[in-house]
């Protein structure tokens, strides 16, 4: 019955986009949370999707028909910075995090509000802070986007799982081994940047930090090793991503599409 | 000619000299143990040594053979390890990390070394369990096997007993005495000038009444002489 259920909702595409959306950035978030909560930056799922409101305040207000192409490169950017404090001890990492996230979502409430586009401001931001409907409004290209960066993700993180595992756990002892890093904590922080980005199709900019930190906290809990933490992260992550992205259509919670 | 050579050497931050001109050499089979008072520049000088850092002036030199990223390091344990789920057997092979520059994964070969490293440190029978739940000694000892996967000649150590009971204390450093009669050359930063008197083969001292010399010589210098009835007063 259930089973029967979901096979008719998934003639429609716009049911399909966002299972499979859905599922891709859990999977991407969770994959990296673990190492992102052993580093000590929960909140930078928090801070960088709030950097992303900003530019694509800024990038509707330059009516730029693909904000992607600038919100992604920008986040990046900061997500670099971000990552940078940590080693730096100048300005810690959470003082970072919170000095960008809220000047950058400072900045994109002003330029919305002052060059204001659309007549319902407050529903626009309403929807970039949660991403209520984004998820059931994806276009075929913002899906092709999101397994194309998935794909990308997952097999770097597989590339350098194990310079990943070496730089968290000890970088001091990494770098005098002569591994570069500098060049993973930036690869660490650009794919950050870009899970968050496509997270914020899902949950929006709040609700990210949800998805990075507790499949992550939650497989801490129950494994002890990396490798077993990291694999049960993933799942718990895709499992709970599929039930909640499958479970409003089986429940009856949305209207029968026409 | 000499594993390490320093000459001239002046270490330290944005410009500020923590410890100047520094002349030592390390030759293969050493033991040599870096004393001093917190600030004199003991840990400068061991990231100078492993290039995580540049010298102010002055060069270290690699000889005999020893490539620059040769160097086994024993760091201190942070706090983010606390709490980081990893088993033994993960970490001990992050060791060989710099052997494989883009290769993504381990070679058979070095699981096996790895292995071997754990035996030496006899803690084999730890290799699956999860390191935050072993006792502080345990943790140094597979930190110690990863740092001879990184490098089988020259190990740098700091403080490796920090945080130790004496009891534990006195099992690593006849550990490492042992890596050292081995034939693997052993550079120490401590602050515990009893066990450098004990176990070096030489001793730099850092600091004000600075000194470098075999641990005999040491032990009829001034300087020696001065800091070892200092530190029996202490104690006293």
């Amino acid at each position: 019955m259930m089973f029967e259920k979901l096979v008719f909702y998934l003639q429609y595409p716009f049911v399909r986009y966002a299972l499979v959306v859905g599922v891709l950035t859990a999977l991407c978030s969770s994959l990296l949370g673990v190492t992102l909560v052993l580093k000590r930056f929960s909140f930078i799922g928090d801070g960088l999707s709030h950097v992303a409101f900003g530019v694509i305040a800024v990038a509707s207000v330059l009516k730029l028909t693909d904000d992607m192409l600038l919100v992604l490169p920008v986040t990046a950017v900061c997500a670099v910075l971000i990552l940078r404090t940590g080693q730096k001890a100048k300005i810690s990492g959470d003082a970072a995090i919170a000095m960008i996230s809220v000047g950058a979502m400072a900045f994109g409430y002003l330029i919305m509000n002052v060059f204001s586009t659309s007549p319902n401001l407050s529903g626009d931001v309403c929807s970039t802070l949660f991403g209520s409907t984004s998820i059931l409004t994806l276009r075929r290209k913002d899906v092709r986007l999101c397994i194309a960066l998935s794909v990308l993700i997952v097999v770097a993180f597989i590339m350098f799982y194990n310079k990943i595992f070496a730089v968290s756990f000890d970088e001091e002892f990494s770098r005098s081994a002569g591994t570069k890093a500098d060049m993973y904590n930036n690869l660490i922080a650009v794919i950050t940047a870009a899970v968050i980005v496509l997270a914020m199709n899902l949950v929006g900019s709040l609700l990210i930090s949800a998805l990075i930190v507790f499949p992550a906290l939650s497989a801490m809990r129950l494994f002890k090793s990396f490798r077993s933490v990291t694999i049960c992260s993933a799942v718990l992550s895709v499992i709970c991503a599929f039930r909640a992205s499958s479970s409003p259509y089986l429940q009856g919670l949305l209207s029968e599409p026409r | 000619m000499a594993l390490i050579t320093v000459r001239d050497l002046s270490v330290g931050y944005d410009g500020h000299a923590v410890a100047e001109g520094l002349n030592f050499s390390v030759n293969q089979g050493d033991y040599l143990c870096i004393v001093g008072e917190n600030g004199s520049g003991k840990t400068t000088l061991m990231r100078t040594l492993l290039r995580l850092q540049e010298p102010l002036s002055g060069r270290v030199l690699t000889g005999d053979g020893l490539r620059k990223n040769e160097i086994g390091y024993l760091p201190q344990q942070t706090v983010l390890q606390k709490d980081f789920p990893a088993s033994v057997r993960e970490i001990v092979m992050s060791g060989f990390q710099g052997r494989c520059t883009l290769r993504p994964f381990y070679s058979k070969e070095e699981r096996r070394l790895a292995l071997g490293n754990l035996r030496k440190m006899g803690i084999e029978g730890l290799a699956d369990r999860c390191y935050r739940e072993l006792s502080g000694g345990q943790q140094q000892r597979v930190l110690l096997a990863r740092a001879l996967c990184a490098a089988g000649r020259v190990l740098l150590l700091d403080e490796p007993v920090s945080g130790l009971d004496p009891k534990v204390s006195a099992e690593m450093y006849g550990l490492i005495s042992g890596l050292n009669r081995d034939g693997i050359t052993v550079i120490m930063v401590s602050h515990d000038i009893q066990a450098a008197v004990t176990h070096a083969s030489h001793i730099l001292q850092l600091g004000k009444d600075s000194f470098y010399g075999t641990r005999d010589e040491y032990l009829e210098s001034p300087t020696g002489k001065h800091f070892l009835e200092h530190k029996e007063e202490g104690e006293a």
